[in-house]
């Protein structure tokens, strides 16, 4: 082995640091520029494309507040730009002209088809039914799961009766999808026929998130009715 | 959201496989899938760098949320993947030198590979937590893998076939994943 | 003065043209796969990645060109990926502002442009090693080629599986959709097809320049 070999040219370790340093300086710059730049319009999209969403499912509704529903059973109002504490829930209560509360509405979400099918629901917390539904996000086959948004017998399960177990601790009766033309109780969902899985999707979410949120939402009705 | 974690790894195997079903890996997919002897290794190679991309990725998410550094999210999730890959391409250097040279070129690219950066973006944005993570991670690796065995048995029957020679290379392969994916849609709602 | 002007423009030419053509990244050189068969699902989704990738890869090739003589070469790997990654997040965030709805549509594959092998291959390429215009002009030209790949894809897609192109209904109601096309199946049988097309095309022309010159 010839020990003359010719070694290949390292960089020295300064350089490098160096390099690397200015490296993530500008790197950083432009990531942390183009995050300021962009974040007032991008809070704007997000607060227009919810209330677009709960205007659509609480039709009576004229303007929203942001409200998250803690573990202890509290609710308390989620400021502008706030995060929801940990454990909690967020909803929206939608009020009328004259600050009533015309109802509440939640985010689920549950697996559908090709990915996971985000929808907002409505509960009218007078008649404890879910009347509507909306879907937020969702990838499932054109013609076939996005049937959900337009099935008439599909649509014609709801409202759906949400009524919470004597001891408040959940719905009295689970809601949940049953076979196309099979539906009998109020709390049941009419799957569409050649979209099961996505109907499922969309029964699941509402469930769960109705089992969760519901039985703290409902202990305060009084902190809910008038907007303030 | 509360899926089980066998039902996560069922469906990332089947029913949304990372390749057929996610379009995830299919550089690799389209290119080492010629010989079912660097298929495998390669599908085994890329499931752990998945599952140490996974875990890593589920780590620094918390870190970065909790010091709301969310935008660098992106930035330190490759970093984390480039790295991986370095240790495991050092780790086969040192305990399986014939498996390293077989890959060769393929494993420095696994770093590209659309499904590493994918399972960590994915197990982010759907929130799972530690276990569903995990499952994700290996049911995805354990689906490349298949789709890539499937594929390179296939390919290495085609070559004994008569095929029209304009069809040959690339765009037979398309048509045969083509193919792939159609079936595996059959899997669909298996995991519950 | 003028001759050595129009060299340079012709020379720029010849660098957009070869990402468009003759190195066409979708259907020559077959990279960046994923994003080419998950998102063109329809021609406005085709064309916004298209659109996303070409900036990601035209800043990135200029950011890593003017650093070129700095970025030691031992890292130069992992450095080139923090450039690109850094403009794919600027690209995400410009994205959402512009609109969610997009946004979600394009799904995780926007932060996916990080591994498109295709910007990394140009930065290891070609703008380690040649001045800022140059190495932009090349990643222009690449970038448009991909985007006419994820076109040439979206539309068709669109066409067959929903009857609309950019969303414009073209059949009517009654058109039954081929629906396959938009799922994943569809989505290789098309780019397999669009290959197959132009293996054919340059059989023939192959052909003809021998008959051509058997002739002469």
């Amino acid at each position: 082995m010839n020990s003359e070999a010719i070694l290949p040219q390292t960089t020295p370790a300064a350089a490098m640091i160096r390099t690397l340093g200015l490296l993530s300086a500008i790197c950083g710059l432009i990531i942390v520029a183009a995050y300021q730049l962009t974040y007032d319009a991008v809070q704007e999209n997000k607060r227009i494309a919810v209330e677009r969403a709960v205007f659509k499912v609480i039709p009576a509704a004229k303007s929203i507040v942001e409200y998250s529903a803690l573990p202890t059973g509290d609710v308390e109002i989620i400021g502008a730009g706030g995060a929801t504490p940990p454990g909690a829930l967020k909803f929206y209560a939608g009020y009328d002209e004259a600050g009533r509360l015309a109802g509440i509405a939640a985010e689920g979400a549950a697996k559908g088809y090709a990915d996971t099918v985000r929808i907002l629901f409505a509960y009218d917390l007078a008649t404890s039914s879910i009347p509507a539904f909306s879907v937020v996000a969702m990838r499932e086959t054109p013609g076939i799961g996005d049937k959900i948004l337009v099935d008439k017998d599909f649509l014609a399960s709801f409202p759906l009766e949400a009524k919470l177990s004597a001891d408040l601790k959940a719905l009295a009766n689970a809601i949940v999808t049953v076979k196309h033309g099979s539906k009998t109780k109020p709390w049941e969902v009419d799957a569409i026929s050649g979209a099961t899985i996505t109907s499922r999707a969309v029964g699941k979410a509402i469930n769960d998130a109705a089992q969760a949120l519901l039985p703290r939402v409902a202990p305060n009705l009084d902190k809910l009715k008038e907007k303030s | 959201m509360h899926e089980s974690a066998a039902n996560i790894f069922i469906n990332a195997l089947l029913a949304n496989n990372f390749v057929l079903a996610m379009f995830l890996g299919l550089c690799p997919f389209l290119g080492v899938s010629g010989k079912l002897e660097t298929a495998f290794p390669m599908g085994v190679a890329t499931t752990f760098v998945m599952l140490v991309a996974s875990l890593c990725a589920f780590g620094l998410n918390l870190l970065l949320t909790a010091f709301q550094l969310e935008f660098l999210r992106l930035i330190s999730y490759i970093v984390i993947i480039a790295s991986s890959v370095q240790l495991v391409e050092m780790v086969l250097k040192k305990y399986s030198p014939a498996l390293f040279r077989a890959l060769g070129i393929y494993l420095p690219l696994i770093t590209t590979n659309c499904a590493v950066l994918g399972v960590a973006l994915f197990q982010t944005a759907r929130e799972y937590d530690f276990v569903q993570s995990m499952a994700f991670s290996f049911g995805g690796g354990a689906g490349f893998t298949l789709a890539l065995v499937l594929m390179a048995s296939v390919r290495e029957r085609l070559q004994l076939s008569d095929v029209p020679s304009v069809a040959q290379g690339t765009a037979l392969s398309l048509m045969l994943a083509g193919i792939l994916s159609l079936a595996f849609m059959g899997f669909a709602g298996i995991g519950g | 003065m003028s001759q050595q002007a129009g060299k340079m423009s012709a020379r720029n030419w010849d660098e957009l043209m070869e990402g468009i053509w003759r190195q066409n990244p979708v259907f020559v050189m077959v990279l960046g796969m994923c994003p080419v068969l998950a998102v063109t699902v329809s021609g406005v989704n085709a064309l916004s990645m298209g659109l996303a990738t070409a900036f990601v890869l035209v800043c990135s090739c200029g950011l890593v060109s003017l650093l070129r003589k700095l970025i030691p070469k031992e890292v130069r790997i992992a450095t080139y990926i923090v450039i690109i990654a850094t403009f794919v997040t600027v690209v995400d965030y410009v994205i959402q502002a512009v609109s969610l709805a997009l946004y979600d549509a394009l799904g995780a594959f926007i932060q996916l442009i990080v591994v498109n092998c295709i910007i990394l291959g140009r930065a290891e390429a070609h703008a380690s090693k040649n001045p800022p215009m140059a190495a932009m002009t090349n990643a222009l030209g690449m970038g448009v080629g991909f985007t006419i790949g994820l076109l040439a894809l979206g539309t068709v897609r669109e066409i067959l599986g929903a009857g609309s192109l950019f969303g414009v209904s073209l059949f009517g109601a009654d058109f039954q959709p081929w629906v396959i096309m938009v799922l994943p199946p569809g989505g290789f049988f098309v780019l397999g097809t669009w290959l197959l097309f132009f293996a054919a095309l340059e059989r023939r022309k192959q052909r003809k320049l021998a008959e051509a010159t058997q002739n002469a």
